[in-house]
């Protein structure tokens, strides 16, 4: 008689597939002030568990941004898995790839990644207290930063200047990802721009004028993950999207710490650990989600990745590369600069190449079998990347 | 509102404590010879222990900066202002204001030379830079 140990379900080691069974985003974005963060998570969670046939009841691992204890308790979850971490807007990034990890080990069987933030109304929220101790604290904020938009954005001009770029190289970013935003009627900003638009719109931090910066949205999304052994035997509404490959770093605890101003570290390591599980290259990528809370970050992104050579992002989105029928469709929500953000703005980048590769986009890219999402934390502090497949 | 100050943990205080005598010095490595910043009790790059203090040259450049138009805790009545990154001669980037300068981006330019003076806040003295030679 075999006495081996039963191996736990769904789990065999690292060749195990893991799947995003079921994907949603709250009905409403934007402007929500009759939910708070929990039910803004809670709205998600339960329509991509329908999406899988699933209710909480079959969930065993929780991961979100949100306090996990009271996340799972608001949803009457009793799970056997939970994951707090809590590194920026990318943080569902990580999330995703320690939840492979889990299900593949057998520490967890579906779970789900949840996200709720009241970032416009503050419904719920916990108040914004930065720590005076911290690096941050001592050697930044008392010099006037007086939030992501003042302290994300110090390090551009040295990008900008170091490749014979000016102040209105920036608006090219929007510019180019108004022509997603402007065919997607959930986007925040709808409005097909120009440069002059951007240029003219109000200044936030120079060289930063207001739509070179993220509005402030209310929402929540939600991710249910699995094996996809597992899925096999569930009736998905939607076809399962694959986890290719994951990776995450980190590099400093706010821009003026980081070892060059041009580059971001956590760009480059996580998402060159990412392409290596995936056994991909960056010409094997069909499309790509860049988190965009500025607009610097797409020039960081295409390089840091791979995509383009050092200083020659500007030139890349202005070709029109970026937009709808280019070589590489890149933030195809519109991107967090006009889409939504919600403060953590990962969930909602994961979600539009989840729904890219399943094929109930808003806008939709022909041919999408891949997709990269790259999440940045903090500012330029953490980092996380996500290849996706169909 | 007043403007935000620093509260120091061990490891940072000998670099507050020089600041109220209006020197700014920076942590440097007895092993390994490398500067480091933000201060720490060991070396980040060799994990030594044995680690010193030098006094800067004060000097620098401007590395990058903004002009903040949506004004921090008690920097609501200057108008915009500048938030600087500086690198120092000795290889170590800090962030700053630029004081007596013209809040401009035709002002202030990227290789900017710059040099360390102090500001009085409160109880605390924090180091700022302003154009090197302003004060001649
Ligand atoms: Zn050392």
């Amino acid at each position: 008689m075999d006495d081996s140990p039963v191996p736990a379900s769904g789990s065999s080691g690292v060749s195990t597939e893991i799947v995003i069974a079921g994907a949603a985003e709250s009905e409403r974005l934007g402007v929500i002030p009759d939910e708070s963060i929990w039910q803004l998570a809670a709205g998600p969670t339960l329509a991509a568990l329908a999406q899988c046939g699933l209710t909480v009841a079959d969930v065993d691992g929780i991961a979100s941004t949100l306090p996990v204890v009271e996340l799972a308790y608001y949803l009457g979850m009793r799970p056997s898995w939970l994951d707090g971490t809590v590194v920026g807007g990318c943080s569902y990034m990580l999330h995703v790839r320690h939840a492979a990890a889990a299900i593949r080990s057998g520490a967890a069987s579906v779970v789900v990644v949840a996200h709720g933030e009241s970032g416009r109304s503050r419904v719920g929220s916990p108040p914004m207290v930065p720590n005076p101790s911290s690096a941050g604290g001592q050697f930044e904020q008392i010099y006037g930063m007086a939030g992501a938009f003042s302290s994300f954005t110090i390090p551009t001009m040295a990008y900008l200047h170091r490749y014979g770029l000016d102040e209105t190289a920036l608006a090219e970013v929007p510019v180019a990802q108004s022509a997603w935003a402007s065919q997607n009627p959930r986007a925040t900003r709808g409005k097909l721009l120009t440069t002059d638009d951007v240029l003219n719109s109000r200044m936030i931090a120079w060289p930063f004028r207001v739509l070179e910066c993220c509005p402030r949205s209310d929402g929540g999304g939600a991710l249910v993950l699995m094996s996809a052994e597992r899925a096999a035997d569930l009736d998905l509404a939607h076809p399962a999207v694959t986890v290719l490959g994951s990776g995450e770093a980190s590099e400093a605890p706010g821009s003026s710490f980081m070892q060059d101003l041009t580059s971001f570290r956590g760009f480059r390591d996580s998402s060159a650990a990412a392409l290596r599980e995936a056994e991909l290259s960056t010409e094997d990528i069909d499309h790509l989600m860049v988190y965009d809370a500025y607009a610097h970050l797409p020039f960081y992104g295409l390089e840091d990745i791979g995509f383009v050579g050092r200083g020659e992002a500007y030139e890349f989105i202005r070709s029109g590369a970026t937009r709808p029928g280019g070589t590489l469709p890149m933030n195809t929500n519109g991107g967090g600069l006009l889409y939504a953000h919600t403060g953590m703005y990962g969930m909602f980048a994961i979600q539009e190449a989840v729904r890219q590769l399943r094929g109930d986009a808003a806008v939709p890219v022909p041919d999408v079998h891949t997709s990269l999402v790259q999440g940045v934390g903090g500012m330029f502090a953490a980092a996380g990347a996500l290849v996706l497949a169909n | 509102m007043a403007k935000p100050v620093p509260v120091p943990t061990p490891e940072t205080q000998f670099y507050w404590d020089r600041a109220k005598e209006r020197e700014l010095w920076l942590p440097k490595c007895g092993n390994c010879g490398r500067l480091h910043f933000s201060p720490r009790a060991f070396c980040p790059f060799c994990s030594s222990v044995d680690i010193g203090w030098i006094r800067s040259s004060g000097r620098g450049t401007v590395e990058s900066f903004i002009i903040n138009h949506t004004p921090g805790p008690g920097y609501a009545e200057q108008g915009p202002y500048a938030i600087a990154f500086v690198l120092l001669d000795e290889g170590i980037r800090l962030a700053s204001n630029l004081l007596e300068v013209e809040q401009t981006p035709t002002a202030i330019t990227i290789g900017m030379p710059v040099e360390v003076t102090f500001e009085e806040r409160g109880e605390w003295t924090i180091p700022q830079f302003r154009p090197a030679g302003a004060a001649a």
